[in-house]
């Protein structure tokens, strides 16, 4: 074979590789959509679930996931975002800090049922903050922190040491060149790393199902104390434990869900390819 | 009096000696230039004048330096102070990724220098003009720093540091990213800053240190091998080692 040939050949096989990553992706978008469409409409949404859930909406479950994700980022957040500042500015190589890399890294491969099961110990059981949205939300953000850590991190590390240097040329603090000049430019990775994890926290079961899910609850919580239902343990619910289950339903469940971590998704993309249009170093 | 005098200066990297007992005046509203090969110390040393290798972990200065008479490495020395005092543009042109304005008014603002939003325009306009970009950046002092040429970019990172009104400018290889044209306009850019501020310039370019300064300095692995007026070290190195370096026989 000529050398041209084998590069065709290569390239070929490559973009196979590639397209293969996209059709299960579509594939699963389609089958959702084509059985679950019929099933959106202004009651699915807005209404209690009726009749053991096999009618009526869904809205207590939006709501609950909504509540979930804001309480996560409410407490992931600042706490993630300022840990990374504090890693990639502040702390020096000490074995201190290695320790502190080497448990987020570890944090992160740990199964998400394992986090539910420290959140019941901890926050349900020991704190007595009982099954509810606080216990839920605290829970779902330790197992976002990792992820929100490691990638501000990253992205903080990226902004050229340089900025820095000239900073305190000029006589700034280090703070002063964390606020005026690091942390606008690591901004955009900083976001998209967050609601990357607050993405996943919002489509996880595990960590919820001891601490917060509710199976079957046709009321919104009225305070951070409350249990409520959530769209993930929902659907897993609807899908496994109630026999009779219109499958419609089902599919409009986790169709809702798709569309509300995908939409989230695209807000990440949209902003960072936004920001990395205008930086230019 | 010497703007900044220099005794007895040696800098430890670790346990690796970098500078050795260098001793030297610098002259008030004068250039001096620091030339020698890579590495022989005259960056460092630099750096050694507004306490920038602080930063630097493991590292060691021994001696004392003297602005205005007062040790720079004394305890209790405000090192913010001090960098505000002595000021430093760097090699690759550094502009802040903000606006022209922003970049100016960055070391007024975080310094807290000027009085209310009309002084820091005063500022800002000032500095421009005093490395003659004013004229070139008036029209939309909001556009990207870093839409500029590589030779703006370089006179708004002077303009940012007389900004915050510094006494000495430290400028290291200030010219090495620029072409010729441009090197040129920062070179008489120095002639006119040295009416009101001590500047000290590292170059690689032998014929820079000869056409803009008024004192030489010729490091060698870390010493001062000789230091002088510029046109006698350039005409009549007391050094056989300066000569060789001048001439192109040794570096």
């Amino acid at each position: 074979m000529s050398r041209y040939t084998v590069q065709r050949v290569g390239f070929t096989l490559l973009a196979l590789a590639a397209l293969l990553v996209v059709i299960p992706i579509l594939w699963v978008v389609a089958i959702v959509v084509v059985r679950g469409a019929g099933a959106i409409n202004w009651e699915f949404l807005t209404t209690m679930p009726r009749n053991g859930m096999r009618e009526g909406g869904i809205l207590p479950a939006i709501v609950g996931t909504l509540l979930l994700t804001l309480g996560t980022a409410l407490v992931a957040i600042p706490m993630g975002v300022g840990g990374a500042i504090y890693l990639a500015e502040y702390a020096r190589d000490t074995w201190l800090t290695r320790a502190i890399r080497l448990a987020i890294i570890n944090l992160a491969g740990i199964p998400s049922v394992v986090y539910g099961l420290f959140g019941l110990g901890l926050f349900v059981l020991f704190l007595h903050f009982g099954t509810s949205v606080l216990a839920g939300s605290l829970t779902l953000a330790i197992m976002t922190l990792p992820i929100i850590i490691s990638t501000s991190e990253e992205a903080l590390r990226s902004v050229p040491m340089e900025f820095r240097t000239v900073n305190a040329s000029l006589g700034g603090t280090r703070w002063q060149a964390i606020r005026n000049i690091v942390l606008p430019q690591a901004l955009p990775g900083i976001v998209t790393g967050v609601i990357l994890g607050l993405l996943r926290a919002a489509g996880e079961t595990a960590p919820i199902l001891f601490t917060v899910a509710a199976f079957y609850l046709p009321r919104l919580p009225r305070s951070p104390f409350d249990p409520t239902m959530a769209l993930p343990y929902h659907l897993y619910v609807i899908s496994t434990q109630v026999p009779g289950m219109p499958e419609k339903i089902q599919y409009g469940t986790a169709l809702v869900l798709l569309i509300l971590v995908l939409s989230m998704n695209v807000v990440a993309t949209t902003i960072r390819s936004y920001f990395r249009r205008r930086r230019e170093w | 009096m010497p703007k900044i005098q220099v005794e007895n200066l040696s800098f430890y990297y670790g346990d690796k000696l970098a500078l050795s007992d260098i001793s030297m005046d610098i002259e008030d509203r004068q250039i001096t230039a620091l030339i020698g090969p890579s590495g022989c110390g005259k960056s460092t040393f630099l750096r050694c004048l507004n306490r920038m290798n602080d930063t630097i972990p493991r590292t060691r200065v021994e001696g004392r330096i003297l602005l205005d008479g007062q040790d720079i490495y004394a305890p209790g020395v405000d090192v913010v102070a001090l960098r505000q005092r002595v000021g430093m543009v760097f090699q690759r042109p550094n502009p802040f990724p903000q606006s022209v304005y922003d970049n100016v008014a960055f070391g007024p603002r975080i310094l807290g220098l000027h009085k209310g939003k009309a002084d820091l325009d005063r500022v800002v306009e000032e500095s421009l003009r005093g490395v003659a970009l004013w004229d070139e950046v008036k029209d939309d002092l909001r556009q990207d720093a870093l839409s500029l040429s590589l030779g703006q970019q370089q006179r708004l990172c002077i303009a940012r540091v007389i900004a915050v009104k510094p006494e000495v400018i430290l400028m290291d290889e200030p010219c090495s990213a620029l072409d010729p044209i441009a090197t040129l306009r920062i070179e008489d850019l120095m002639r006119v800053l040295k009416e009101h501020y001590t500047i000290i310039i590292v170059t690689h370019n032998m014929q820079q240190a000869a056409r803009v300064s008024d004192w030489t300095g010729f490091f060698w692995l870390g010493k001062l091998v000789e230091f002088g007026p510029t046109e006698q070290i350039f005409t009549h190195p007391r050094e056989k080692l300066t000569e060789d370096y001048i001439t192109g026989r040794a570096g």
